[in-house]
């Protein structure tokens, strides 16, 4: 049984795609294109001299050594955001679906945060971690933890990781959620007469079954953790100490808005298009096959 | 029928509005926010009362970073404001940004204004003018580098609140006794490139940079790691190292530890003043920075820091009168003096320090002439400031680098010549864009 829709008229479809894809055109293709355009060239701030430089931007990025450490730290962190995000989410919505009392409470309080804009999410968490006024800083400086993300860069970016991660919990929690409810109750019913205990069921019946969800959530994580989280780096760490947390999007920012070196700023957006088009293709590529629909 | 009467009626709003609106409106972009931001709308009413010709409208876009680039970004969509405030690290892009601009001198001329850069304090207007010594840009607010310390902590150690270290020597001294003895981490400082570096070379007469810290020409090139700066930095990670500086951010955060009484010691903006006055709930003290004695020449002057209002190119004519009235009102003594008892920032003109100092107003609030003295001296090539392209990111190559000496993870000789090394790369860039 195949679901398809077929349109007798030749117009409609068009019509109907046309507002995405105007959207899509004017916020996406033509930026994109434009950035490929510009990372060939050199220029100063103002655009009032324009170099043709060739793959000059590109050389300059590849022979940067904090260029290829800023890979290094993209990775790490997206992996620590995805990882966290989509593992705490995933307890939390286990639990809250076998939740009897106060189910509607506990639920809108896990989605909260989901209404906080980053870059609020940042300061909120920078003032309980801020070493010399922070709450949770004054406690672990108690507990003789030696606290100081402006100076400790893996604790800088165990902080940011922390934040991001924290931000995309409800969002990841809203659709495991859905996911657990989607999964016949029959189904782990019967294995439970069977005799198979909690921790087997999930992960022989609920974890496979989720496993369409987990694959949009990673993918859909990954690109929060490439893109969304700018905000709360700049107003964490901007960056810092040292390059601990500049992560590939910050220093695109960084290079072209403060820097005013928009081909190099170009030539590095490029760089990132090219390697989110990659994870995703891969993704869709190797992931997807073992998922089951 | 009712598109017509909707032509008619909207030709003549038209009508009425260009009819009420005859003064001609200029665009003033600016980065200054709380009372900074009250005082900017202040200047602007003041001038729009005096006059009905013009009337300047200051809108606010973010810190001296997003300003710029708003700016940037108005001129390539050929809507530029006539003023734009720019922070001082972005005046070499400015000036090499030649299209873009109209000198200041020039505009005061065409207008027609009575103009004379003699009157503006030289260390402030030199920074803005062009090696042909003509004045490229207005300086609005410059600030400098300061020393504010705690008296009641200096109390508290054993120390003599009235004699704040002259030197580095005395300044370790001093520190350990406020961590032995008062248990008051001793030491912070706000943007550590500007403060430690920057000013440190000016102060102590050494080059930052070659070709007179960028002054004569692209092809400078950093200096910065001498003997004397290397001693300094390792100075400043033993203090670290022994808990007498406590580190606190890039920019301006740390001076939040010395008002909250964390830090007995902080070196910042001269601007910092109306904030730690209005925080701090104990007795403090500004002075002029401390300098090592065995460095020859040592102090000199520091240098400055803050914004100028730069007109940019691309407006119509008209607007460019009104700028050049504006600039005139804004250079008036009285207006001057206001603006530097009210902001911390420094007088720009001669006769605005010597109204305040008539007024009284240094035996009011001691400390407040600390910047102006620091300035008001005779500055050297070496001292005149640092002019290069880029210098938002050398600044920030310098923060990194700094950054892993405080943590230990680097030797300061080590990170300085990293600095260095990066930092030049940086201005091959700018020279190969500007080209010349």
């Amino acid at each position: 049984m195949e679901k398809r829709v077929v349109f007798n008229e030749r117009w409609l479809p068009v019509l109907l795609l046309l507002p995405q894809l105007a959207i899509t055109t004017v916020f996406f293709f033509i930026p994109a294109g434009e950035a490929l355009y510009q990372s060939l060239f050199r220029q100063d701030a103002f655009g009032l001299t324009l170099e043709y430089a060739g793959l000059d931007n590109f050389r300059v990025l590849f022979s940067d050594p904090g260029y290829l450490a800023s890979f290094r730290t993209t990775a790490i962190f997206s992996v620590g955001v995805t990882v966290l995000g989509l593992s705490v989410a995933l307890v939390l919505a286990w639990f809250a679906d076998r939740l009897i009392r106060a189910k509607t409470v506990v639920r809108t309080l896990i989605v909260w945060p989901y209404a906080i804009a980053p870059a609020i999410a940042g300061v909120l968490w920078m003032f309980l971690f801020n070493p010399s006024l922070g709450l949770v800083s004054h406690w672990l400086k108690m507990l003789g933890v030696d606290w100081n993300y402006l100076l400790n860069g893996t604790q800088a970016l165990a902080l940011v990781t922390g934040i991001a991660a924290w931000k995309q919990i409800s969002y990841n929690f809203l659709f495991f959620l859905a996911g657990l409810q989607s999964i016949p109750k029959a189904l782990l019913e019967a294995a439970a007469i069977d005799g198979a205990r909690s921790w087997k069921r999930f992960w022989s019946i609920v974890f496979p079954l989720l496993s369409p969800t987990t694959f949009f959530l990673l993918v859909i994580n990954i690109i929060y953790a490439f893109f969304d989280t700018f905000p709360i780096i700049d107003a964490v760490t901007q960056g810092g100490p040292s390059k601990a947390t500049e992560i590939l999007v910050y220093k695109v920012y960084n290079d072209g808005f403060k820097g005013l070196d928009i081909g190099g700023s170009a030539a590095q957006s490029v760089i990132l298009m090219a390697v989110v088009i990659l994870l995703t293709v891969v993704q869709f590529r190797h992931v997807e096959r073992r998922v089951s629909y | 029928m009712g598109f017509k009467n909707l032509t008619l009626t909207l030709l003549a709003c038209g009508a009425l509005s260009t009819a009420s609106q005859a003064a001609t409106t200029i665009q003033w972009w600016h980065a200054m926010t709380g009372p900074l931001n009250d005082k900017v709308n202040d200047l602007a009413n003041k001038f729009n009362a005096s006059q009905s010709e013009y009337k300047v409208v200051p809108a606010f876009k973010g810190n001296y970073d997003e300003t710029l680039a708003a700016g940037i970004a108005a001129f390539r969509a050929k809507e530029p404001p006539a003023i734009l405030q720019v922070f001082e690290v972005g005046t070499a892009t400015m000036m090499n940004s030649k299209g873009a601009i109209r000198p200041v001198a020039t505009v005061m001329k065409e207008a027609g204004e009575k103009f004379d850069p003699r009157i503006y304090i030289p260390a402030v207007a030199g920074y803005y003018t062009s090696a042909k010594g003509e004045m490229l840009s207005f300086p609005f607010n410059s600030s400098t580098t300061v020393f504010y310390y705690n008296k009641d902590a200096f109390k508290k150690a054993g120390l003599d609140p009235s004699k704040p270290p002259k030197t580095w020597p005395e300044l370790f001294a001093d520190a350990k006794k406020l961590k032995d003895v008062a248990h008051i981490t001793a030491f912070t400082t706000d943007w550590q490139a500007w403060v430690q570096v920057e000013s440190f070379s000016a102060y102590h007469n050494t080059l930052y940079a070659t070709k007179d810290n960028g002054f004569g020409g692209l092809d400078a090139r950093l200096v910065f790691n001498t003997p004397l700066e290397v001693q300094h930095i390792t100075n400043l990670q033993k203090m670290i190292q022994d808990g007498t500086f406590s580190y606190g951010g890039r920019k301006s955060e740390s001076q939040a530890k010395f008002f909250t009484g964390e830090c007995a010691m902080c070196m910042g903006s001269s601007s910092s003043l109306a904030a730690i006055r209005q925080n701090a709930k104990f007795s403090f003290g500004v002075a002029p920075l401390p300098y090592y004695p065995e460095a020859k020449g040592a102090p000199q002057n520091t240098i400055i820091g803050g914004a100028s209002l730069w007109v940019m190119n691309g407006r119509p004519a008209a607007e460019y009168k009104g700028v050049a009235k504006f600039f005139t009102f804004l250079s008036r003594p009285e207006i001057q003096a206001d603006w530097h008892q009210s902001t911390g920032y420094l007088p720009i003109t001669l006769a605005a320090y010597e109204l305040t100092k008539q007024s009284g107003y240094y035996e009011k609030n001691p400390g407040a002439d600390v910047s102006v003295q620091a300035m008001v001296v005779k500055v050297t090539n070496k001292s005149r400031g640092v002019r290069l392209g880029y210098l938002p990111q050398i600044r920030m190559i310098l923060d990194e680098e700094l950054e892993a000496v405080w943590a230990g993870k680097k030797a300061p000789k080590e990170a300085l010549d990293e600095a260095v090394a990066r930092g030049n790369e940086q201005l091959e860039r700018f020279q190969k864009i500007s080209g010349s």
